[in-house]
């Protein structure tokens, strides 16, 4: 059925950049989460919007239903298409378009990478604020899609906080300007619903960018405590003090001996966790504020401080919490990892009651997280005698943690596929019917990247607020309303 | 219901302008809502009784009835006065809920009577955009004002729609923390709600450090145009769980549904904060010294400009914020930066924030650019002020790409529609290889009937399609603050 799709593809994109072989669409079934699984049915390789808007156009008329993807790296299954999709890669969309450094944007294609834009910028001392820990190859189409953060967006703030302008391609496969780049357009905010909409509204095809002055001055401190709870206090007095660092992350005693044998980082023997706190700006502001970070450390018991005043230090200092992931590969056979959002002031009982699960089933739970929002990123482990339903369950009842704390199921890595089921959970089918109201002003035949998200797809034909019965004053005839 | 019967003796002018009932009942009027682009404030009253003209029964629903079914959803509710009026179009009644339970019962009255609503806070800014073509009823969500949480812990604070901004920042400031949208009261206005500043998108001077409401706002309570409640994000800052629909009413001048809650972001207060202010000689100068300060690496949390009129000084002043131990260093920077004229001080200048809050009931401009471009829309701004003739004093925050134009208001009105539409051009010709194919817009966001009728409010707006659509699914029968938004939405 999708076959017949072949030829239109082809005259958009070219032969070259229209996938049909079995192995090779194999290559994109699945994305940096590896548990979902689905081999698209047809992959095309767009290079301009027009191509794009080709492409979509023809998935339209034949209402096949398409996605768009990346470098793939997502952490939701948000990029898989199904068998009877178009996947549209956007790899071949990497040009820097501009460099403005006097109204601090650049303008670029989504397939440049997150840090090739921070490089592009470097010369003229600015950098691209938004840093997740994918940046060397995680494209920022993708990351408009995800609204990613990154370690540093407690101070820096997120992608949408950073994107004054987007062209897409609309589901109907019409190309549009979402703002103007002034990050002041008339009109509706449609680029920040649009942001963080996991590829459901369209597909990015131009993005403008905020760029950010280097700061004159990074400190990166790194601070071993006795436990958690300890480090936990050293957060909590830290913006108790009105000090806004550019990061603060935690790890607890399994990720450190995980990241200690991946990377030697050589954290502080025996920490029960370790801080890393970053502080940037002005160079007498860092300076007092690292005093003050010291202290404040060194008060909350920290049994050893280390600072890193140039970046080669800064990066030994970072490698070990940057391996995490990858690193618990090496005192596991395989894990889950949670992206569950709490407040702040809650860490510590949240911390407590994962604890007390992981030692209920009996399945190991290494923490490691952005503390600075309340940003959990639980790495639950499983052997291979492990029930991989019960470690499931454990992260499902993490997740419940999280909204029973007045918290999120994802701080950053997106629904996707991973998570719609836990939607409900956080969010009244009324909430949920009322966000589907503006896929279906963008999308109303539901076919870029369905199945998203939602768990209960909205039927875009309803039109709430209509009474189509008579009106109670009409039928208890205290009113006529004609 | 005392206050209904204070205010009684409106009964008649009610009815005349009253309910437009029918055609919201049966369908979306959203053709014939596109002819209101033009939006003068004449033909409201004419939308209201074209509607009207094609039904067989009485003009509207009996307005006893209708006050019945209102005054049984919320218990403070009284016909309109000639204070309630929205530029020239008068509501039939005012409904304050003092719950969000009782809120959403008033809209879902108002949406069974077919009755159009506007919301209102303070009414501060209620004038903005173009007037609604109808409004039979004004939500006013002063009672509204509880502080619901502020963690301070968390840094965030959950409000309901009408807290007041000022009453806010010292609740907030007890805790030595601030909701960092510093949006100047306007001149013999009261400071606006924390709902009528996310509906207007309105910012200060810091918008260059912190943003605007959009970037801010964290969690949204709505009720949608058919009375429902709807909420999306929550009270974590980091949160990326279902569409933003923050975002989407931020800016929607009430458009889309009544705001009812929102959570916010907080920021510590700066522990110092110093000013550092230059006269200069030109525009010219004045934009070097403006590129300077935000180019530099001393974090300009505002960058401001001033100028009264053509050929009077233009004052540049720098906001730095920060570290008691860092702030007095960056003070001497920027004073070296921005060379020997400029002087340092603890206190703002006294036109500080001027921009937004200026013009009274004369004509307020806004002006959106690429910050780059600063000596060219200034140049241009000149050129056809005095091409058009009219002399409009300037202000805002330039760093940030955002001016303010504010004419008096014994300038023509053909002289103001010259000038806002030979600005427009001159910004939208900004240089950008096409993408966006404007790199910048001119809002007329408050104005004299006069002028409004002379001039294209809004201007083009990219998006105006999607823009329609997504109107078209939360107020289908097109009864929120109709024609208020860009587009005639």
């Amino acid at each position: 059925m999708i076959d017949t799709l072949v030829p239109a593809m082809t005259e958009v994109c070219g032969a070259d950049y229209v996938i049909t072989d079995p192995a090779e669409l194999r290559t994109y079934e699945c994305d940096g989460l590896t548990s979902h699984r689905s081999v698209p049915g047809l992959v095309v390789l767009p290079e301009t919007a027009e191509q794009v808007a080709g492409v979509v156009r023809a998935c339209a008329a034949a209402a096949v239903p398409f996605v768009a993807r990346g470098s793939g790296t997502g952490l939701s299954g948000g990029a898989l298409a199904p068998v009877d999709g178009v996947l549209i890669v956007t790899s071949r969309m990497r040009k820097i378009l501009e460099i403005d450094p006097h109204s601090r944007r650049a303008v670029v294609e989504p397939g440049v990478t997150n840090l090739a834009v921070s490089k592009a910028a470097e010369p003229f001392g600015y950098f691209y604020a938004p840093d997740p820990s994918s940046q060397v190859i995680c494209s920022i189409g993708g990351n408009v899609a995800e609204n990613s953060g990154g370690a540093h967006c407690l101070k820096h703030g997120f992608t949408v906080n950073h994107v004054t302008g987007l062209e897409v391609v609309t589901p109907t496969g019409e190309i549009v300007w979402l703002g103007d780049g002034t990050g002041a357009a008339p009109g509706y905010d449609l680029l920040g619903a649009f942001t963080g909409s996991e590829g459901t509204m369209g597909i990015v095809t131009k993005i403008i960018v905020r760029l950010t002055r280097i700061p004159a001055a990074v400190t990166t401190l790194l601070a071993g405590f006795g436990t958690t709870g300890e480090g936990g206090a050293a957060v909590s007095a830290i913006i108790a003090a009105g000090i806004v660092p550019a990061a603060i992350e935690m790890m607890d005693a399994l990720s450190i001996e995980a990241a200690e044998a991946a990377v030697h980082c050589n954290y502080p023997a025996g920490a029960g966790a370790v801080l890393i706190v970053e502080l940037d700006g002005p160079a007498a502001d860092v300076e007092a504020e690292t005093a003050a970070v010291r202290a404040l450390c060194e008060k909350a018991g920290a049994t050893e401080i280390r600072a890193a005043a140039d970046p080669a230090e800064r990066a030994v200092i970072w490698a070990g919490r940057k391996s995490a992931f990858a690193a618990v590969g090496r005192i596991a056979a395989a894990y889950i990892v949670q992206d569950g959002v709490v407040p702040r002031t809650a860490l510590q009982d949240v911390l407590d009651r994962i604890a007390a699960l992981s030692a209920e089933a009996g399945i190991r739970v290494a923490n490691v997280f952005h503390a600075g929002d309340g940003n959990l990123h639980p790495l639950v482990l499983l052997d291979e005698d492990t029930d991989p339903e019960a470690a499931e369950e454990l992260s499902g009842a993490i997740l419940d943690l999280c909204i029973e704390h007045g918290g999120s199921i994802t701080g950053e890595h997106g629904v996707g596929v991973d998570k719609s089921r836990y939607m409900p959970r956080m969010f009244s089918p009324e909430d949920l019917d009322t966000m589907q109201m503006v896929r279906c002003a963008f999308d109303p035949r539901g076919l870029c990247n369905p199945g998203k998200i939602y768990p209960t797809p909205r039927l875009c034909g309803e039109r709430p607020g209509i009474k189509r019965e008579p009106h109670p004053l009409v039928a208890s005839g205290q009113a006529d309303l004609l | 219901m005392t206050s209904q019967r204070a205010t009684g003796g409106q009964t008649g002018r009610a009815a005349q302008t009253g309910p437009t009932g029918r055609s919201s009942l049966t369908g979306p009027t959203g053709q014939s809502d596109q002819a209101g682009q033009s939006g003068q404030a004449g033909q409201t009253s004419q939308a209201g009784q074209a509607n009207q003209a094609g039904a067989t029964g009485p003009p509207g629903p009996a307005p006893d009835a209708a006050q019945a079914a209102l005054a049984a959803a919320c218990a403070d509710l009284r016909r309109a006065g000639p204070a309630d009026a929205i530029a020239s179009v008068l509501p039939s009644w005012v409904a304050a809920p003092a719950t969000i339970a009782e809120a959403a019962a008033t809209m879902r009255a108002a949406a069974g009577l077919g009755l159009t609503v506007v919301p209102r806070g303070t009414g501060s800014r209620l004038a903005w955009g173009l007037p609604p073509r109808s409004c039979d009823l004004v939500i006013d969500t002063g009672r509204l004002d509880q502080v619901l949480e502020h963690a301070s812990g968390d840094w965030i604070a959950r409000l309901q729609a009408g807290v007041r901004m000022d009453r806010l920042a010292e609740v907030l400031g007890r805790a030595g923390q601030q909701l960092s949208l510093d949006v100047p009261v306007p001149a013999g206005g009261a400071a606006g709600t924390v709902g009528g500043v996310l509906a207007t998108g309105m910012a200060g001077p810091r918008r260059l450090r912190y943003g605007t409401p959009r970037d801010l706002v964290i969690g949204i309570t709505v009720v949608r145009a058919d009375g429902q409640l709807a909420r999306s994000g929550g009270k974590v800052v980091k949160n990326v769980a279902g569409y933003d629909l923050g975002k989407l009413f931020a800016g929607s001048f009430g458009t889309l549904g009544l705001i009812v809650e929102a959570t916010f972001r907080l920021h510590p207060r700066p522990a110092a904060t110093a000013y550092v202010t230059l006269e200069c000689g030109s525009t010219g100068e004045a934009a070097d010294a403006v590129g300077a300060a935000v180019e530099s690496q001393l974090q300009a949390s505002a960058v401001e400009i001033d100028r009264p009129g053509l050929g009077a000084p233009v004052r540049v002043s720098v906001l730095l914020e920060g570290n008691p131990a860092g702030v007095p260093e960056r003070v001497t920077g920027m004073r070296e930066l921005l060379g020997g004229g400029a002087a340092a001080a603890g206190q703002p200048p006294a036109w500080w924030g001027r921009g937004a809050a200026a013009a009274g009931d004369g004509t307020l401009i806004r002006i959106a650019f690429w910050s780059g471009g600063l000596r060219d829309v200034l140049d241009g701004l000149d050129a056809v002020a005095a091409a058009a003739g009219v002399d409009p004093a300037i202000g805002g925050s330039p760093g940030a790409g955002v001016l303010y134009a504010a004419v008096d208001s014994l300038t023509e009105a053909e002289a103001v529609a010259r000038f806002v539409a030979m600005l427009r051009a001159d910004v939208e010709r900004a240089p950008g290889a096409g993408y966006p194919p404007a790199r910048g817009s001119v809002v007329v966001l408050n104005a004299s009937p006069p002028v409004r009728a002379a001039v294209d409010v809004w201007g083009p707006v990219p998006g105006a399609a999607l823009m329609r659509s997504v109107k078209d699914q939360f107020d289908p029968g097109h009864r929120m603050a109709p024609g208020r938004f860009a587009g005639g939405i």
